[in-house]
C-alpha cells in the first residue's frame, strides 16, 4: 500500500487549512479552514490505521469527526453572536483577547 | 482470616464447634435489611422530610412498621429453625491447636440437647495487613428477641410522638434521629463482631445526646446531653480497651490468626477454656465498665436521670429499647467471656451481680425521694437494670433476658403514661402539678396501673414472673425443693427480695402522688389523644401478657408444651455460650415474693392512702406528705432523707472533688511547666534569633537575597515589556505563534527522536 501518496495529500491539507487560519480574516472561512486541519489529520489517522491493519485509526477518526462536529457548531454559534453585536466577523478587529 | 476457619463437622475432636451456620432461612440471612431500613428513614428525612406533609414522620412510622413485621417474619423463622432446622449440620468451627482446648471441646461443642445454630453472615468490611475485619449479622435467640422489642417499642414511640412533639420547631429532625437511634439500636443487636458492636454502642451514644439536648437552647438540657455523653465516653475507654484485649487473646490462643473480633468465636475460646483467666477478668472489667455506663449500673448512673431532660418519647425508647439495654444486652453477647472471666458458675459474689445488686437497690432508694414523675421512672429504670445485671452476674441468664424483655414493655408503657400526664398538666412535678388525675385521664390512668403493677410485679402480670425467675436464678433459696442454677448467692436473693419491696412502695408512692388526691395544678387536664392512647393501651396488654411466654418449669396450671418458651427459643444451645445451669423454680419462694411486694404496697399504701389522705381532709388542701412525717421526727430519717436528695452527693464527688481536684494541681502544674520551661526556652530561643537574624539581615539578606530579588525582577520587567507586544489580542496572531511553536516542538522532536 502506498502510504506516502495519503500523508502528503494530508500534509498539504493541513499546510492550506493553517494558511486559511491565519491569513484569512473571515471569521466563517477560518473555521472552514479548522475543518480542514482536522481533516488532514482524518486522513492521516485512516491512512495509517490501514496500513496498520487496525481498526484503531478508523475508530479515532470517528471520534475527531463528532468533535469537530461539536466544535464546529460552537464555533459558528460564536461567529453569529459576534456578528450581531459588531455587524462584522472580521478577525482583525477583534482583539478585545489583549490581557 | 476466613480459610484459617476450618469446616468442620461438630463431633469433630479437633475442632472447637461454634454452632453456627452459613445456612437457613432468607429471612434470618437478610437480617442486616431490618437496620437499614429505619438507617435509610433517616437519611430520606433528614434530606426531604421538611417536604412531606407530615414533616417526615410518616416516613419514619412507615419504615418502623415494615421493620417490625420483618421482625416478627424473623422471629416466626427463628422458631422454625431452631426446632426444625437440619439443613447443613456440618458448621464453622475454630482450630485449636491446645490439648486444654480440645480436652473441653466435647464438652462444649453441642453437647447439652438439641443445638441452636444461630445464623451467621459476613462480608469484608476493609482489609489491612493481611488481617481482614468483617461486618455481618449473628442471628439467634437473643437477637432475634431484641429485634422483635426494638422495633415494636420504636414504632410505638413513633406513633407517639406525633402527636407529643406535635408542632416543634425541629419536629422533622426530631423524628430523623428517633430513626437513626432505632437503627443503631437494631445494628448492634445483630452486630457478628465486636468491632461492628463498638460502632452501634457509639452511634447509640451519638443520638441518645442529639436526643436529650433536642431542646437544647435551655442550658440544663444542653448539659444533660453532654453530661450522658461524657459518662458514657468513660464507659466507652473500657469497650475499647475490652475489646482490644479480646481481639489479641483470640489471636494468642489460634496460632494462625493474627486476631479475631468475632463474638462466636471469642465466646467458644472463652468457654472452652483455650483464653487464660486472668486476661477474661481484664477484659470483663473492662466490658463492666463500659456496662456500667451505658446501662446507668451505680456509681456511673448519675447521667440517667438528667438524660429525662429529653422528650418524653426518648425518655421511653431510651429506657425501654435502646441505649440503656445495650449494656445488658452486650453482657448477654459476650457471656461466654463473662462467664469464665469472673467465674460466675463458682457462686462467689463476683464484680457484676455485686454492681448488679447494689444498683437494683440504691436506684430504688433514690426514686422515693423524686418529684419529678419521670425521674422516678428514671431511677426505677436504674434499679430494674442493675436486677437484670444481677441477673446475669448470678449466671441466671435467660431470666436476665426475660426481664429485659417485659420490663421494655411496661416501662415503655409507664414513660408514655408520664408523658401523656404532662401533656395534660405542661409538668412532671408530682407534688405541685399533679393529683386526682385519675377521673381526668381515664386511660393513662389505667394503662399507668396496669405497668405499675406489673413493674411491682404481682402475678400475674409480666413483672411478675421475669422477677420470679432471677430470684430463683440466684439460687440463694433453700426452702422447699427450690434449687440455684449456678450458685448460692444468698445476698443477691436478699437485695433482689429488698428491690422487689422497695419497688412497690415508691411505685405506690408515685401512683398516688399522681393519680389520687385532689388535683394541684392549674386549669383542665383532658385525656390526650388517640396517638397516645393506642399505644399505651398496646404495651398495658403486653405488660399483661408478656410474662406468659415464659411459664417456669414444672408450673402446674399450665401445659407443658407452654413451660419455658421463652428461654428455649431465646438461650443459645451452642460453643459460643456457656453451658449455664438454671434453678429450679419453687412455690415458696414465688409466694414470699409475692408476699413481699404486697407489704411493700401496703406500706406505702397505708401512708399515702390513709395517713396523707386523712392530713388532707384535716388540712383542707390536697397534701403530698404529712407534715410531721418520719422526716421531721427522726434525725435519722432526715439524714437519710437529705442523703438521698443530694443523690449521695455522687454529683458533688464528680464535680467538686474528681474534677476540681484533677483541675486544680494540673492547673498548677501546667503553669509551673509554663513559666519555667517552655517560657523559658521560648525566650532562649527569641533571644538566639534576634542575635542571629541581625547577621543574617547584614550579610545574607542584603547582599545575596536583595540583589537576587532585584536582578530577577528587572529582568522580568524586561522581559514583560518585550512579551507585551506579543499580547496584540488578535486571535490569528495568537494562533500563528501556537503554530510557530508546534513546529519548533515537531522539529526539535524529529532531530531527538
Amino acid at each position: 500500500m502506498l502510504l506516502n501518496q495519503f500523508l502528503l495529500l494530508s500534509a498539504v491539507l493541513f499546510a492550506i487549512g493553517v494558511y486559511g487560519v491565519l491569513a484569512r480574516r473571515n471569521g466563517v472561512l477560518v473555521l472552514m479552514s479548522i475543518e480542514l486541519i482536522l481533516n488532514a489529520v482524518n486522513l492521516n489517522l485512516v491512512a495509517f490505521g490501514a496500513f496498520r491493519e487496525t481498526v484503531g485509526g478508523e475508530v479515532f477518526a470517528l471520534f475527531v469527526i463528532a468533535v469537530a462536529a461539536a466544535e464546529v457548531g460552537v464555533g459558528l454559534a460564536m461567529v453569529l453572536l459576534l456578528y450581531r453585536n459588531r455587524r462584522s466577523i472580521d478577525l482583525t478587529q477583534i482583539d478585545q483577547l489583549r490581557g | 482470616m476466613t480459610e484459617l476457619l476450618t469446616i468442620a463437622a461438630s463431633t469433630d475432636g479437633g475442632g472447637l464447634a461454634l454452632g453456627i451456620t452459613e445456612g437457613g432461612n432468607w429471612f434470618l440471612r437478610n437480617v442486616w435489611l431490618i437496620p437499614l431500613l429505619p438507617a435509610l428513614s433517616f437519611v430520606g428525612i433528614l434530606f426531604f422530610g421538611k417536604r412531606m406533609p407530615r414533616g417526615g414522620s410518616e416516613l419514619g412510622v412507615a419504615t418502623l412498621g415494615i421493620a417490625f413485621l420483618l421482625a416478627v417474619v424473623t422471629g416466626v423463622a427463628w422458631v422454625d429453625h431452631r426446632d426444625d432446622y437440619h439443613g447443613e449440620e456440618v458448621h464453622r468451627a475454630v482450630v485449636v491447636h491446645d490439648a486444654h482446648a480440645d480436652a473441653h471441646a466435647d464438652d462444649h461443642g453441642v453437647g447439652h440437647g438439641h443445638p441452636s445454630l444461630a445464623v451467621h453472615r459476613t462480608a469484608t468490611w476493609f482489609q489491612t495487613n493481611g488481617v481482614e475485619f468483617t461486618v455481618g449479622t449473628l442471628v439467634d435467640g437473643p437477637a432475634v428477641m431484641m429485634l422483635l422489642v426494638v422495633t415494636l417499642v420504636s414504632l410505638l414511640v413513633h406513633v407517639y410522638s406525633t402527636d407529643y412533639v406535635h408542632g416543634d420547631r425541629r419536629y422533622t429532625h426530631f423524628f430523623a434521629f428517633l430513626s437513626l437511634f432505632s437503627a443503631s439500636m437494631l445494628l448492634l443487636v445483630v452486630s457478628e463482631n465486636t468491632l461492628q458492636l463498638l460502632c452501634a454502642w457509639e452511634l447509640v451514644g451519638v443520638c441518645s445526646f442529639v436526643l436529650i439536648g433536642h431542646w437544647w437552647e435551655e442550658k440544663p438540657n444542653s448539659d444533660a446531653a453532654l453530661k450522658a455523653f461524657l459518662t458514657n465516653r468513660v464507659g466507652d475507654m473500657g469497650l475499647l480497651v475490652g475489646v482490644t484485649v479480646l481481639f489479641f487473646a483470640v489471636g494468642s490462643a489460634l496460632p494462625d490468626r493474627f486476631g479475631s473480633f468475632s463474638i462466636a468465636e471469642t465466646n467458644a475460646l472463652a468457654s472452652s477454656g483455650a483464653l487464660p483467666h486472668t486476661t477474661l477478668l481484664i477484659a470483663s472489667c473492662c466490658l463492666m465498665a463500659a456496662v456500667m455506663s451505658k446501662s446507668g449500673q451505680f456509681f456511673l448512673h448519675t447521667w440517667l436521670p438528667d438524660a429525662m431532660a429529653g422528650p418524653t418519647p426518648v425518655s421511653a425508647l431510651i429506657h425501654a429499647a435502646t441505649m440503656v439495654v445495650a449494656g445488658v444486652f452486650m453482657i448477654a453477647r459476650m457471656y461466654g467471656v463473662f462467664f469464665e472471666g469472673f467465674q460466675i458458675g463458682g457462686s462467689s459474689i463476683n464484680l457484676m451481680a455485686f454492681i448488679g445488686g447494689l444498683t437494683t437497690i440504691v436506684g430504688a432508694c433514690l426514686a422515693f425521694v423524686q418529684r419529678d414523675i419521670k425521674k422516678v421512672l428514671a431511677y426505677s429504670t436504674i434499679s430494674q437494670l442493675g436486677y437484670m445485671v444481677m441477673a446475669l452476674g448470678v449466671g441466671a441468664w435467660t431470666a436476665a433476658m426475660f426481664h429485659l424483655f417485659t420490663h421494655a414493655f411496661f416501662k415503655a408503657c409507664l414513660f408514655l403514661g408520664s408523658g401523656s400526664v404532662s401533656h395534660a398538666v405542661h409538668s412532671f412535678d408530682m407534688k405541685s402539678d399533679m393529683g386526682g388525675l385519675r377521673k381526668h385521664m381515664p386511660h393513662t390512668y389505667r394503662t399507668f396501673m396496669i405497668g405499675t403493677v406489673a413493674l411491682a410485679g404481682l402475678p400475674p402480670l409480666a413483672g411478675f414472673w421475669s422477677k420470679d425467675e432471677i430470684l430463683v436464678g440466684t439460687g440463694g433459696w433453700g426452702l422447699l425443693g427450690g434449687t440455684g442454677g449456678n450458685g448460692a448467692y444468698t445476698l443477691m436473693l436478699g437485695m433482689g427480695m429488698l428491690t422487689a419491696a422497695l419497688t412497690a412502695a415508691y411505685m405506690t408512692r408515685c401512683v398516688y402522688l399522681t393519680f389520687f388526691g385532689e388535683f394541684r395544678g392549674h386549669g383542665q387536664p383532658h385525656e390526650s389523644g388517640p396517638r397516645i392512647t393506642v399505644p399505651l393501651w398496646i404495651l398495658a396488654g403486653l405488660a399483661v401478657v408478656a410474662g406468659f411466654v415464659n411459664l417456669p418449669k414444672g408450673f402446674q396450671m399450665a401445659p407443658g408444651s407452654l413451660q419455658e418458651r421463652f428461654g428455649h427459643f431465646v438461650e443459645p444451645v451452642a460453643g459460643y455460650f456457656p453451658a449455664i445451669s438454671h434453678g429450679t423454680p419453687s412455690w415458696s419462694l414465688a409466694v414470699v415474693s409475692t408476699l413481699v411486694v404486697v407489704g411493700g404496697i401496703a406500706a406505702a399504701g397505708w401512708y399515702y392512702f390513709v395517713k396523707v389522705e386523712a392530713a388532707s381532709k384535716v388540712a383542707g388542701t390536697s397534701l403530698t406528705e404529712l407534715p410531721d412525717g418520719p422526716t421531721t421526727k427522726y434525725p435519722l430519717a432526715r439524714m437519710g432523707h437529705t442523703l438521698l436528695a443530694n443523690k449521695y452527693y455522687l454529683d458533688h464527688l464528680y464535680n467538686e472533688v474528681v474534677v476540681d481536684g484533677t483541675k486544680g494541681p494540673v492547673a498548677r502544674f501546667a503553669y509551673r511547666i509554663n513559666q519555667q520551661v517552655i517560657d523559658r526556652t521560648v525566650d532562649l530561643v527569641g533571644e538566639t534569633a534576634v542575635k542571629a537574624g541581625v547577621v543574617v539581615y547584614e550579610k545574607v539578606d542584603q547582599l545575596v537575597v536583595d540583589g537576587a530579588v532585584n536582578a530577577s525582577g528587572s529582568a522580568s520587567s524586561a522581559t514583560g515589556e518585550e512579551l507585551r507586544k506579543i499580547n496584540s489580542g488578535k486571535v490569528q496572531s495568537y494562533a500563528a505563534i501556537l503554530f510557530a511553536a508546534a513546529t519548533v516542538l515537531a522539529g526539535v522532536l524529529i532531530v531527538i527522536v
